[in-house]
């Protein structure tokens, strides 16, 4: 096949590696098979995902309140576009890899550098969003109350659109919450067991919600439950005060590996586990793009007369690009 | 040393004169389906919204979606239209049966442990 050049001199040595089973040579042979396994990683992460979400199918997050943030545009509730922008990004860079190849197909090694380059810069791009994104999801924005049993309670009133419908609007715990003064204080090692760690404090009491929520008539809590409409369930006045007098324990907000103001922190848990895991790759994946595109420009490549080393990094790129469309659709989609 | 990529994508539809006018085809089309899903993904028109199947009518659309444009990226920008059939069907056959068996075992207990939450008597969310 002329498509893959391979001149290692080991042409006719049948046991160094001079035969070439599939038409492929040793080197994208195993870049496959590690693809294959690294395939094999990544759908048990989501299948893993897609176990928690069906065991918790009616009262699993809803992405798309999740995820509604655009850098520069505060405020706006913006679902999907930052996320379809990064993968834009992620299947442009890999546009410029497969080009890449071509050119080295064609030994034009000004090309190589350049389109290289662009792929470099593409995922840099890509995994500083992901970071974006992770602030943004760990920061959280509405804040939200955890229950005895480990539930989210959220807070929101109705208010009349410009249809002049009556539409559930979130209200964040900060905005309504009486903030009493308190006694408590971070326990830290110096100034208490020193074998006992603690995290940082809620930044509100529990009481501190209760009064902010009696002084405020209009404002009712919402449950992880999904009904019928798939929509969370809201709570009439009484069982909102009920809910949170009864079982209110603490103030959360954002997201961590613990708690999870959007929902069940499993569902922070596995975004942050594979969209990290994913963002590992792509970070390997810029820093081997980054060795290459140097071996490209000393002309290593050039001498060896095959950039068949550009090929075997670019099918890594495009397998980490494979498993964003994948994160993509089950993480934001479905 | 000639282009001898496979040059046509749709079973011989389009063709392309060169892999470069290929690639440029190829990303067209994973941006046409990107911006579907996007559209649908925001609007979610109330039409899809019923259950095929088991599953919302929109989520099979989005998992197909998927899966046509994974098929473009290994086939074109991973060069699996050019490698030796052994080569596919080795890589592909095998990550395809053992990605459904795990992804049938896994959503099958899923299923099971949200029943026994639901109609048994453990309720504690862990």
């Amino acid at each position: 096949m002329s498509t893959t050049v391979a001149t290692t001199n080991t042409e006719g040595k049948t046991w160094s590696g001079g035969n070439e089973p599939l038409k492929a040579s040793y080197g994208k042979m195993m870049m496959w098979f590690f693809i294959v396994t690294d395939a094999l990683t990544f759908s048990a992460f989501l299948a893993a995902y897609g176990f928690s979400r069906f065991k918790f199918i009616d009262s699993w997050p809803i992405a798309d309140e999740v995820f509604t943030h655009v850098p520069f545009l505060h405020g706006q509730e913006l679902p999907m576009i930052y996320v379809a922008f990064m993968t834009f990004i992620l299947i442009m860079s890999s546009v410029t890899m497969v080009l890449a190849v071509d050119a080295g197909h064609h030994m034009k090694k000004n090309k190589v550098t350049w389109y290289l380059f662009l792929t470099i810069i593409g995922g840099i791009i890509f995994v500083g969003s992901q970071a974006w994104e992770w602030a943004t999801f760990i920061k959280g924005d509405y804040g939200a109350v955890q229950t005895k049993g480990g539930n989210i309670l959220q807070f929101g009133e109705y208010k009349t659109n410009e249809n002049g419908e009556q539409e559930f609007k979130r209200v964040a715990v900060k905005d309504f919450v009486i903030v009493s003064p308190t006694e408590r204080t971070n326990h830290e090692r110096k100034n208490g067991l020193w074998f006992v760690d603690e995290g940082t404090l809620p930044p509100y009491q529990i009481k501190d919600v209760v009064a902010g929520l009696e002084a405020n008539p209009n404002i009712l809590v919402r449950t992880q439950i999904l009904n019928e409409e798939r929509e969370k369930t809201i709570l009439s006045r009484e069982e909102s005060l009920a809910a949170i007098k009864n079982n209110g324990k603490r103030v959360v907000e954002g997201a961590n590996l613990e708690v999870n103001e959007y929902g069940s922190p499993l569902f922070a848990d596995f975004f942050f586990f594979i969209t990290g895991f994913h963002g590992f790759h792509v970070l390997s994946g810029v820093v081997i793009n980054i060795i290459i595109w140097f071996n490209v420009i000393l002309g290593t490549y050039e001498r060896r007369k095959s950039y068949e080393m550009v090929e075997k990094v670019g099918l890594y790129w495009h397998f980490v690009d494979l498993v964003w469309v994948f994160v993509f659709t089950f993480f934001y989609l479905v | 040393m000639a282009d001898t990529h496979k040059l046509e994508i749709f079973r011989g539809l389009i063709k392309f004169k060169s892999n470069t006018q290929k690639i440029w085809g190829v990303l067209i089309l994973l941006s046409i389906v990107t911006a579907v899903e996007v559209v649908l993904g925001i609007y979610k028109p109330e039409a899809l919204e019923s259950h095929i199947l088991g599953m919302k009518g929109l989520n099979w659309i989005f998992i197909i979606l998927t899966i046509v444009k994974a098929y473009y990226i290994t086939w074109d920008f991973m060069h699996m239209r050019d490698e030796t059939p052994g080569l596919r069907r080795a890589v592909v056959w095998t990550g395809v049966f053992l990605i459904c068996y795990l992804v049938f075992i896994l959503l099958q207990e899923g299923g099971y442990v949200y029943d026994v939450y639901d109609n048994g008597f453990i309720k504690r969310d862990f």
